[in-house]
């Protein structure tokens, strides 16, 4: 697995930090021009062929951080022209992520490879236990016909001397539902109708080839407007920060929010409703039920595993219940939600209560563009605070520790944690989908899911390393009710 | 064995958003030779970022050392520099 903190990460960091001053400043449209300059100047070190060739794919990827989909690069169109037509959007576009075929083409077709540590030996278990006989023995090595390889991985299992290794396709083996594949010339391609907006493909590329599309430029041109906009913080972003309680907020209000609610208010009524519904689903004799939290599994559900729909929670997210209130208190707020997360951009997209998704990286470049420090600014008191199981969303086994601690017979509650949806997570949904189906009693009541390995903090655009968000996470829930 | 080598972390915002939280793990990555050899502390805004000539955030002293556009390795290789001085 990837660090969170990379060197393709950080890119994308620093090109949202030049937007987001540059925006500020008033000088978007003229500035953006000179970004990949900036990053590569004449005479740098560069990570391709030459600093010409790097400053075309950073070209991209600024198109990327300025919300468009790279597929509709134009040799022809300056940046600022795709900077103008950020500023005058009303809503972001779909789909949520694009791909940078100019960085993907390093990727080879996943296969296996005979090193030199290949010994050529007598036993020569490669060649006598490959079931298509594609291995030969030439110029003391083994050598695999590629036209006959299917991939088994045999040879490799059985070499003694691990001389033969997998060459993976790293985005392709991050998706957990089949949904990339390489097209007729070798370049990588999302199938819409099967990505879950997981975003394991973005955190696993390399080549930070696989990019969501930013909605920065819209919410900073938003504070610019003067519009009342709000930021609805989840738990996980609480975590990103090393500050004391009421600093986070101080900063959002800083940067030119006008008001700031917490999500894990939403999540306090997400849990209330999803205990209820436990209790009313036992009582009429389900074998079990789901949460819905997490956008990214609800989809994963209704394409790939729809035995499992009738047992997901008709309970709404977290996100949804703090954007329903805060939309009540005043309908002309511009309502916010920043998260770590790539699905909430699509749940985001699909909720009229929700105006845009910000990303746990898009708000530290703001904090860094209008140099807020978190540990400087002086707190707010906050007065009614949501209660510890509500912030505590963030981490696998929140949500279900949440929901028993509401039950009238917590100990009739069996929960089971899917901490990830990887391949192992999809099989573990499909076993519970077939038990459904077939009316079994599964070993579990309840069925958390996360996404993510480790919950929202280890979300696809954190920027904290999850153990050390894990840590921070600890000391906001312990300040919860 | 003599004092332990010094390793402050800035964990101001702007170190953060590019990436001081991985180098407040660096003891779990530090090889035998260097384990036990220095005291970690991550601290509030040190100021470096104010400063452009200072270079690139994440910001890391070693012995009061200041190394720019800081990784678990150019701080690594710090204080192995320091330790075989």
């Amino acid at each position: 697995m990837l660090n969170i903190n990379n060197g393709a990460s950080k890119i994308k960091r620093e090109i949202l930090v030049r937007i987001a001053k540059l925006q500020l400043e008033g000088n978007l449209e003229e500035g953006v021009h000179y970004i990949p300059r900036e990053m590569a100047p004449r005479n740098s070190e560069s990570f391709r062929c030459c600093v010409y060739h790097d400053r075309e794919v950073l070209r991209l990827r600024v198109m990327a951080r300025l919300g468009h989909s790279v597929e509709d690069y134009d040799d022809e169109k300056k940046l600022s022209e795709f900077a103008r037509e950020a500023l005058e959007r009303e809503k972001p576009t779909e789909p949520m992520l694009t791909v940078l075929d100019d960085a993907c083409n390093a990727c080879v077709r996943a296969h296996y490879m005979v090193t030199n540590a290949c010994q050529a030996c007598v036993a020569r278990p490669c060649m006598m236990n490959c079931p298509k006989n594609c291995i030969a023995i030439t110029g003391g090595r083994a050598h695999i016909d590629p036209e006959a390889c299917v991939n088994c991985g045999i040879c490799m299992q059985n070499c003694p001397y691990h001389a033969i290794i997998r060459i993976p396709v790293p985005c392709e083996e991050a998706c957990p539902v089949g949904a990339i594949s390489k097209d007729e010339n070798g370049k990588e391609r999302i199938d819409y109708s099967k990505c879950t907006f997981c975003g394991a493909c973005m955190r696993e590329c390399p080549f930070g080839a696989m990019m969501d599309k930013g909605q920065i430029v819209d919410v900073i041109r938003k504070i610019m407007e003067g519009k009342k906009v709000v930021a609805l913080y989840a738990p996980a972003i609480a975590a990103q920060f090393r500050a004391v309680p009421g600093q986070l907020e101080a900063a959002l209000l800083k940067a030119g929010f006008s008001k700031t609610f917490e999500v894990a208010h939403g999540a306090d009524i997400t849990a209330d409703k999803e205990a209820e519904e436990f209790e009313e689903r036992m009582e009429r004799g389900d074998a079990l039920m789901t949460t819905s939290c997490c956008p990214a599994y609800v989809r994963a559900v209704r394409i790939h595993a729809p035995d499992l729909n009738p047992c997901v929670s008709e309970t709404r997210s977290p996100m949804h219940y703090t954007a329903e209130m805060a939309k009540k208190e005043d309908s002309g707020y511009v309502t916010v939600f920043i998260g770590p997360c790539l699905a909430k951009r699509k749940e985001g997209l699909d909720d009229p209560y929700v105006d845009y998704v910000l990303s746990a990286e898009e708000l530290g470049a703001l904090f860094m563009a209008k140099e807020i420090d978190l540990g400087s600014c002086e707190p707010l008191s906050c007065s009614s605070g949501p209660t510890a199981s509500g912030r505590n969303f963030a981490q696998s086994g929140g949500v279900a520790e949440a929901v028993r601690i509401r039950l009238k017979h917590p100990e009739r509650l069996k929960p089971f944690v899917i901490n990830g949806l990887d391949a192992a997570g999809m099989k573990q949904l499909k076993a519970f989908g077939k038990a459904a189906a077939e009316g079994k009693s599964a070993e579990a009541n309840l069925v958390e899911v996360m996404a993510c390995p480790g919950g929202c903090i280890a979300g696809p655009s954190v920027i904290t390393n999850p153990k050390v968000a894990a840590v921070q996470l600890k000391k906001y829930v312990s300040t919860g009710k | 064995m003599s004092d332990k080598i010094k390793v402050v972390v800035c964990s101001g915002t702007a170190c953060f958003v590019m990436g001081a939280s991985d180098i407040l793990l660096l003891e779990e990555n530090l090889p035998e030779d260097l384990q036990g050899r220095i005291e970690l502390e991550g601290a509030n805004c040190l100021g470096y970022c104010k400063d452009g000539a200072n270079g690139k955030a994440p910001y890391v002293t070693v012995n009061g050392e200041l190394i720019s556009g800081a990784t678990v390795l150019s701080v690594m290789n710090k204080i192995r520099e320091i330790a075989y001085a």
